[in-house]
């Protein structure tokens, strides 16, 4: 009997270690023959620890369960029990999905490689191998994905200018430092599907002409960093790393790097930076990363989803993925659903749903049950949307209209208890806490920022006035997204929660 | 997390031979220094400065520049607080508030036993399950701060 554990941070971080203890102590104790699989997660976060069942009509499930759950689940014959959600696809959450970037999340044991092509793994890499150059780049132009780690510039253009620089050496860079708060798709498909990310960066290697590679991934993910750093080395034992990818005349290999705990470097030159052994300042643009990047050489510097969507892009066509979406946002986007929510958690689904159906009915609400006040998108530099705002449908242009931003995609409710005022405050220290320091309206804007959010707080109103000009500086003057967008969620915050920055006397907080 | 020693200057030779090399080699030397030593002394500085060519100077500006890096050992134990918006949405800020409140610390200070060190963290990636804590190499979701004080007690060396 097979039965999934998952190994998933988020799972592990709710006792999953402990019921997959209990599962095989269970198991041993009733003399029941079992495969325990420690697979990624589902992205149901709420029903954490997920445990499924193998059976002959599919796989069951159940959650969330504790260790002191599991001897009464095997009692049930691992079937009748309160837990029990029934066939884990069929949960709502889940049934609503178009899964393609995640569709091996959760279902398999992510560093089989057998598993991995058994569902579909590398077909999209064995059709690259046999294309050119130019018709893999045409390809992902074609499929209109953007990259998905904020910016939305389209994956094809940028590796089209990588593939015409002329160079004796080409890098592929992983983008994996995903430190926004709200954030958790590059964490789970690489803790859950590590081979998908591979296997694009190969993709993308043949595309451009690059034969090197490196994933660079935040320290605080000590989980991604192990499953991330296995899966290199079963790749590079398998042959679909090293100098004759799969058997063929192309070579690519790629290396795992870790981040020193600084949020800047997930913006592209300050990881770049960070990688060659320096500082990890912004690098002022032009010129752009794929003419001069690592080492001053051409460079396509990806986000984890961007690359992990590459293979199903090549398995199933370009056509077939350009035609999810909505407008210029084609494809699907996996949207994390997080803070004060009932159903948080992962969520693929094609561009164009609406940010109300995405809290209010995918989310299920507040986890409190309080009405919610402000969903912050995209991150810690993404702005407040007020319930007025949910008729937005999720798209790149459809969010900028908003004054708002995608980003990396995750969505951070919170109830009617906010202080919108704390909040921005919040987002200016976490500005000057971050800032590389390499330009002056981040690093010196950012804490006049909080100066003149406290004066508000006091009871300053002139003071909003200050903060408005102030930002306008920091968005109009700061080198990257860190002192340019900081301004996102405090007029934001300002603009739609006018009554939390009015007259009334605020403690400072510290 | 490992024992507070005193490295000598072989044992940091050796670590910086293993990979220069690599292509930019200064993060995972700085790394494998602290990941041996639970910190990078003083003492490493100029041997890594020579080795890959470059300034003292240089070292000292990427090493502070990092938040990882630490130039004195830290306590037994380090507790990671997530203090990013997602984990404030479900009261993070209350449950750190407390928890520094019962060690008598502020943000990355140590116990005065040497037994835990709190440091703040923007984001573990628990974002649907917070508030999100690490200790020490386990992470832990949905925390409060009677489960921290249980969690530490059974932690604390």
């Amino acid at each position: 009997m097979r039965i999934y554990v998952p190994a998933d941070a988020a799972a592990r971080a709710l006792g999953a270690d402990e019921v997959a203890a209990a599962v095989r102590a269970e198991a041993q104790r009733r003399g029941i023959d079992i495969t325990l699989i420690r697979n990624g997660t589902r992205g149901m976060i709420w029903l954490e620890p997920l445990v499924e069942v193998e059976t002959e009509a599919g796989r069951t499930a159940f959650g969330p369960v504790g260790a002191d759950d599991v001897a009464s689940l095997f009692d049930a014959g691992l079937a009748d029990h309160p837990l029990a959600l029934g066939p884990v696809e069929a949960i709502p959450f889940f049934a609503r999905q178009t899964r393609l970037t995640f569709a091996r999340c959760g279902l398999i044991d992510p560093l089989s490689l057998t598993e991995y092509q058994a569902h579909g793994g590398l077909s999209g890499l064995r059709r690259a191998l046999a294309m050119t150059p130019e018709d893999i780049v045409t390809e992902v132009t074609e499929s209109g994905l953007r990259g998905r780690g904020g910016a939305g510039f389209p994956t094809g253009i940028k590796w089209q200018t990588v593939l015409n620089a002329k160079a004796a050496q080409k890098y592929i860079v992983c983008n994996a430092d995903e430190g926004d708060s709200g954030t958790f798709a590059d964490r789970m498909i690489i803790e859950g599907d590590p081979f998908t990310l591979i296997e694009g960066m190969v993709i993308a290697g043949l595309g451009v002409g690059a034969t090197r590679g490196y994933v660079y991934l935040r320290s605080e993910y000590p989980d991604a960093i192990r499953v991330m750093d296995a899966a290199i080395a079963i790749a590079r034992d398998a042959g679909l790393l090293g100098p004759s990818v799969l058997g063929s005349d192309r070579a690519f290999d790629l290396e795992l790097r870790v981040g020193a705990g600084a949020y800047v470097c997930g913006e592209e030159t300050s990881l770049l930076n960070s990688l060659e052994g320096k500082r990890g300042e912004v690098r002022a643009k032009p010129p752009l990363p794929a003419l001069k990047g690592l080492f001053g050489l051409p460079t396509v510097v990806n986000n984890v989803i961007s690359l992990a969507t590459v293979p199903v892009i090549f398995q199933r066509g370009a056509a077939f993925y350009r035609d999810f979406g909505l407008g210029r946002s084609r494809g699907t986007i996996p949207i994390q659903i997080a803070g004060n929510v009932k159903h948080g958690g992962l969520f693929e689904t094609a561009f164009g749903m609406s940010l109300g159906e995405l809290v209010n009915d995918i989310g299920g609400g507040t986890a409190s049950g309080r009405p919610v006040k402000a969903v912050q998108v995209g991150g810690p530099l993404g702005a407040y949307m007020p319930p007025a705002s949910f008729a937005t449908p999720f798209g790149y242009e459809e969010f900028d209209g908003q004054g708002g931003l995608i980003g990396h995609a995750g969505i951070v409710v919170f109830d009617d208890s906010a202080d919108m005022l704390r909040l921005a405050r919040f987002a200016m220290e976490f500005c000057a806490v971050e800032s590389c320091g390499k330009c002056t309206p981040c690093r010196i804007g950012s804490v006049r920022g909080i100066e003149t959010i406290d004066r508000i707080g006091r009871g300053d109103a002139d003071a909003i006035e200050l903060l408005t000009d102030l930002c306008a500086t920091m968005k109009d003057g700061s080198l990257c997204a860190l002192g340019g967008f900081t301004p996102y969620p405090v007029m934001s915050a300002l603009q739609h929660f006018p009554d939390d920055f009015a007259a009334t006397t605020k403690e400072a907080v510290p | 997390m490992p024992a507070d020693q005193t490295p000598s200057r072989d044992d940091i030779a050796a670590i910086i031979a293993d990979h220069r090399g690599m292509e930019g080699p200064l993060l995972p030397i700085l790394h494998a220094i602290q990941h041996a030593f639970g910190h990078v002394p003083q003492a490493a500085l100029p041997l890594i400065a020579e080795a890959l060519n470059i300034s003292r100077a240089e070292v000292h500006g990427v090493m502070s520049f990092y938040h990882d890096f630490r130039e004195a050992p830290a306590g037994r134990r380090v507790v990671k607080l997530c203090r990013a918006e997602a984990c404030q949405a479900v009261g993070g800020a209350a449950v750190a508030a407390e928890v520094l409140a019962d060690l008598g610390l502020n943000w990355q200070e140590t116990t005065p036993d040497g037994a835990v060190t709190v440091e703040a963290v923007y984001c573990l990636g628990l974002c649907a399950c917070g508030p999100a804590a690490v200790i020490g190499d386990r992470v832990h979701g949905r925390i409060s701060a009677a489960r921290m004080r249980a969690l530490l007690a059974e932690a604390t060396p």
